[in-house]
């Protein structure tokens, strides 16, 4: 046991020494999500975009068409608001969580 | 025709099929490193056991030149023999004949020697090495595949199954192996996935080797599907032999009885815990303090290595050991931690192997990743687990056992036979510093000096519920025992429980939370 790899780790106001897993240092961290952004939920292509930047668009109204294992996923507006900018292209292909479109409210 | 003919007549035939078989096959095999299919079964059984069946089977497929295509085998090897003198049945699919691809044939002479090993009650041995279906044969090759799972999962908890990934094993073939109680991998060997990187490629635009998407070490410490982890063919193989002596040969039986032999003076089990509360140790010096021989064969060694999991034997009786792990994140309860005890624990009750659960935790792992990831549910499984176990339950707490931890780690609200704590062990709702911050939260905000408040309360909460004698008074554990008494308190536990009848009450399964 080599003393200089332990790390603390906090459970009821305690601190532990121990070692630490590899999955548990690759776990994920949770950041809140941001309404007003627009990202892929799955990696694809854009095959259509039905907005563009300035435009005022109402709830479940068509923004873009995301295909992705041979389905094309149409992405409709969450809520009222306006098109703060479009960050992508038709045919271009996108990954998990990129930024596809950004609204203000 | 005379015999003497029909004999030379069967002699030709029978070498034509292994020289076919071998000779290419090692040439291919070797080129990959690998060994071939009969190498591995005649590695793996005792020298001279193995008994082949079903060598003249062959496929019907018509369809794509199949018709014209002879496969020696077609493609597996089944049949019996034994490991250290226990009968075992046997497949090894031979991916030198039609990359082991999955036909009709192939899938048939593997539910055969799989209902063989049902009927007679011994363990099976499926070493995979195979591209997947044979695409030629269409869905029947599904159908095969279909036919094998329906087996494994009927056999379950009938008979040891035991899986052995020697090579691919992609797509739906790898539910077979999922199926069973015990996979093995070897490095650079084993491939293991769904969908292989091509198809992710293609389709997702990710890119990832095989090796990192599925192979072996990340079967055996990122996923956890593979229960042991090897550096080469013949450590698997040794590994194998092992763990065939701790296990019986069906649930109707116990496993076999070896001679009792002291630990070794090596693990001095009052010495191993820190001064320090919060410092850690490694739990399998305890186990092996504990242990006939300080033996023990540890199962998922790699993965979720906060709980450790495998057996030892105790007077010379197979035990399985489940334990918290101080040393690898404090020893905490996670999901995957949960879910790797849970399984041993029903795999032990299934086979007749008594439990001894060693506990040392401070709770369960905080975090949105746990929650979101189904800490509950997962955790549930290891409640599950132990209350559902008839096997004899006894369980030592040795130091932290805070709240529903407690619980979780065979308490005797679980139906734990008997509870031993050391006088080091803190049965308590949480550890001092955590509940005096709550229970004395307005007394310590108001504080002229907040932190010498928090510090005296948490000295009396230590002092009056840091110790194992609240939870003795109230009957929640059997006995306070010197920790120097351990062996011989859980070798008479074990002895005085040899004959345990748990009634459950008839029903057709529970419903774990899977």
């Amino acid at each position: 046991m080599n003393k200089n790899e332990f790390e603390n780790i906090e459970i009821d106001d305690t601190k532990y020494k121990t070692l630490l897993t590899k999955n548990y240092l690759r776990r994920k961290h949770y950041t809140p999500k941001d309404p007003n952004l627009i990202l892929a939920f799955i990696p694809g292509t854009i095959r259509d975009i039905c907005v563009s930047t300035g435009d005022f668009i109402k709830k479940d109204q068509d923004l873009l068409v995301l295909e992705a294992m041979k389905m094309k996923n149409k992405i409709k507006a969450p809520f009222d608001a306006k098109i703060k900018g479009v960050n992508i292209n038709v045919g271009d292909t996108v990954i998990k969580n990129q930024v596809l479109i950004e609204f203000v409210q | 025709m005379s015999l003497i003919t029909r004999l030379k007549d069967y002699f030709s035939k029978k070498s034509d099929i292994e020289e076919q078989i071998e000779v290419l096959a090692k040439q291919k095999q070797s080129k990959m490193g690998k060994l071939t299919a009969r190498q591995r079964i005649e590695e793996i059984l005792d020298n001279g056991t193995f008994h082949e069946y079903d060598l003249f089977v062959e496929h019907q497929a018509v369809d794509f030149g199949l018709d014209k295509k002879y496969l020696p085998g077609d493609g597996v090897i089944t049949g019996t023999g034994t490991i250290l003198g226990h009968p075992v049945c046997i497949y090894a699919q031979d991916f030198t004949v039609a990359g082991g691809s999955l036909g009709l044939a192939h899938a048939r002479k593997i539910t055969k020697i799989m209902d063989h090993a049902m009927t007679l009650g011994l363990p099976i041995i499926c070493i995979n090495d195979s591209g997947g279906a044979r695409i030629q044969e269409g869905v029947n090759s599904l159908a095969g595949y279909g036919e094998i799972f329906y087996r494994n999962t009927r056999a379950s908890g009938v008979i040891p199954q035991i899986s052995v990934i020697l090579g691919p094993c992609a797509g739906g073939a790898v539910y077979s192996p999922a199926l069973t109680d015990f996979v093995f991998v070897v490095d650079k060997i084993s491939k293991m996935f769904i969908t292989g990187p091509e198809v992710i490629k293609t389709v997702l635009g990710e890119e990832i080797s095989m090796e990192d998407l599925g192979g072996a070490r990340v079967q055996a410490e990122i996923t956890g599907n593979a229960h042991f982890y090897a550096e080469t063919e013949l450590e698997c193989f040794e590994q194998i032999k092992r763990l065939v002596t701790f296990i019986p040969w069906n649930n109707r039986k116990k496993a076999d009885k070896f001679p009792s032999i002291q630990p070794k003076s090596l693990f001095q089990i009052d010495k191993i815990i820190p001064e320090e509360p919060s410092n850690p140790y490694d739990i399998r010096d305890i186990i092996k303090a504990i242990a006939d021989n300080s033996d023990f064969f540890e199962i998922h060694e790699l993965w979720a290595s906060n709980i450790v999991i495998g057996f030892v034997r105790l007077n010379g009786e197979t035990i399985g050991v489940i334990a918290n792990q101080p040393l690898v994140l404090a020893g905490v309860l996670d999901v995957d931690s949960s879910v790797k005890a849970a399984r041993f624990i029903r795999f032990c009750d299934a086979f007749n192997i008594p439990l001894v659960t060693l506990v040392d935790l401070p709770g369960y792992l905080p975090g949105v990743d746990q929650e979101h990831a189904g800490v509950i549910r997962h955790g549930a499984k290891l409640l599950y687990a132990y209350s559902e176990a008839t096997v004899p339950k006894i369980t030592v707490i040795l130091r932290k056992a805070y709240g529903g931890g407690y619980i979780a780690m065979c308490s005797r609200h679980l139906g734990s036979d008997f509870v031993f704590a050391w006088p080091s062990a803190e049965i308590a709702v949480m550890g001092p510093e955590g509940a005096a911050n709550i229970i004395f939260k307005q007394e310590i905000a108001n504080a002229d000096n907040p932190n010498d408040v928090r510090k005296q309360k948490v000295a009396e909460y230590t002092e009056k519920f840091a110790n194992p004698y609240i939870a003795a008074a109230a009957g929640h554990i059997d006995a306070v025992i010197n920790p120097l008494e351990t062996r011989e308190y859980v070798l008479h536990a074990l002895q005085i429980a040899e004959n345990k009848v748990d009634n459950v009450i008839h029903k057709k399964h529970g419903i774990p939370p899977f």
